[in-house]
């Protein structure tokens, strides 16, 4: 089982239609237990990380998630990827997660429009359990990005600066696009994460 | 590098997509979902339906459409069509759509733009554009399925627009629209030099040649086109194949 972690900021219902046609079990949920019992976590997230972050300690499961996190596999899209990291500095500075060392920061493209929108290339940095070659266009829609350590990004992609689009540390992955919107090559994405 | 999308457009009334050629004549082309299931298939990179039903029942059938539809096309839906409110924003969305376009409401209420751009945020919201030329050198810009001219300023309303947090522009010629003698270059070259925001294509297009030209004399991000998808004269992967040959990133 999967569970999709509902904290009231999320694409929530896009996740479950992906999973939902690959026939992968899930169940959208704010309850600790369900989380206990499940075999993996995705965390969704839309919207600025203050809020977000804000959102999900008051949810009461900011402990929970640290805890799993270390038993089973945990997917961050999105805003919930950029949640994995140690801070955020979004309008201001906030604590995430820590589950992946670095923070995330605004973008700084050079001659680029912010937000970056659109299909992107995956350029393979470490193979991970979710990505083996790279090459694949996936969705972005982001004007933040990672700043972290190269060992902990499985992809980058080039959007006038390296973009960090799949992270990775231990059982905890993190993709900054959207692999529910992202075609082929974004269910192939979920379909491995199915699988760990 | 960022790729150059293509977008399928689906208009559809009550249930059934239609086509038009200049807004008038219209003609009955199929199931939306089954074509955009096959519009996926053939890599298109987002797929816009646009509602031309103006009433309560064929609002209502319309978001059956999109909710059948991002139960099984895993890539950006657009929603447009009667659009004039947060609200109707909200309800699109709740359905499984990824972004809403809005034309006339937002001509008349350009709040409209900023509070959506507000609640929901900028990714999601699109304008859409009904220009033509004005004969004096410029570009006004048309209501209504571009059949009421606002006397407003083309220049002036995609920097209003841009201002208030639109996420993307996608520009109608109506002077190329059904014509099929390309996009129009002049109108997008005017457009991007004004916005730093991504503007779409749409109107004209006739042959694979005009995709690749598009890309290559403006700064457009993405071409939209409905009658020669629908009519199967090109599909979507022929066009990504061409840009390919022509170095234009796809995907």
């Amino acid at each position: 089982m999967t569970a999709i972690i509902d904290y009231g900021a999320g694409n929530l219902f896009s996740v479950k239609n992906a999973l939902d046609y690959l026939g992968i079990e899930n169940i959208i949920t704010k309850n600790a237990d369900d989380l206990r019992n499940a075999d993996r976590l995705i965390l969704p997230g839309v919207g600025a990380f203050p809020d977000a972050m804000r959102m999900l300690s008051e949810s009461g499961l900011v402990g929970v998630i640290k805890e799993e996190a270390v038993k089973k596999p945990l997917l961050g899209i999105c805003l919930g990827m950029q949640m994995l990291f140690e801070k955020g500095y979004e309008f201001e500075e906030t604590k995430g997660l820590g589950l992946i060392k670095g923070s995330v920061k605004l973008m700084t493209p050079k001659d680029l429009p912010i937000p970056h929108i659109g299909w992107n290339e995956l350029v393979l940095n470490n193979s991970c359990g979710l990505l083996k070659k790279g090459g694949e266009y996936v969705y972005f829609v982001h004007s933040y990005a990672a700043d972290c350590p190269s060992e902990n990004v499985s992809a980058y992609c080039d959007y006038g600066m390296k973009v960090p689009a799949l992270v990775f540390s231990g059982n905890v992955y993190g993709a900054q696009f959207h692999p529910e919107k992202s075609g082929e090559a974004g269910l192939e994405i979920l379909k491995k994460f199915a699988a760990l | 590098m960022l790729a150059k999308r293509i977008i399928p457009c689906l208009d559809v009334r009550n249930g059934k997509v239609v086509k038009g050629v200049n807004f008038e004549g219209i003609k009955d082309v199929g199931d939306p979902v089954e074509l955009a299931v096959e519009y996926n298939k053939q890599g298109a990179d987002e797929i816009v339906f646009y509602d031309i039903t103006a009433s309560y029942e064929g609002r209502g059938v319309m978001l059956d459409v999109v909710r059948r539809t991002a139960r099984q096309v895993f890539v950006p839906l657009c929603v447009g069509g009667g659009i004039g409110s947060v609200d109707d924003f909200r309800e699109v969305l709740r359905a499984g759509a990824d972004k809403v376009s809005v034309n006339s409401q937002a001509v008349k209420n350009p709040k409209l733009i900023s509070d959506a751009a507000e609640i929901f945020g900028s990714q999601c919201v699109v304008v859409g554009i009904d220009a033509k030329r004005n004969g004096k050198g410029g570009y006004s810009v048309y209501i209504n399925g571009g059949r009421v001219d606002m006397g407003l300023d083309l220049g002036d309303w995609v920097k209003e627009i841009s201002e208030r947090g639109a996420g993307e522009i996608c520009l109608n010629s109506i002077d190329t629209d059904g014509v099929r003698g390309g996009f129009d270059i002049d109108m997008l070259n005017f457009v991007c030099e004004r916005v730093n925001i991504p503007v779409i294509a749409s109107g004209g297009c006739g042959k694979l040649e005009h995709f690749s030209e598009v890309f290559e004399k403006t700064n457009s991000s993405a071409a939209l086109a409905a009658s020669l998808f629908h009519f199967k004269e090109l599909t979507v992967g022929e066009v990504k194949r061409h840009l390919k040959e022509h170095n234009i990133p796809a995907r």
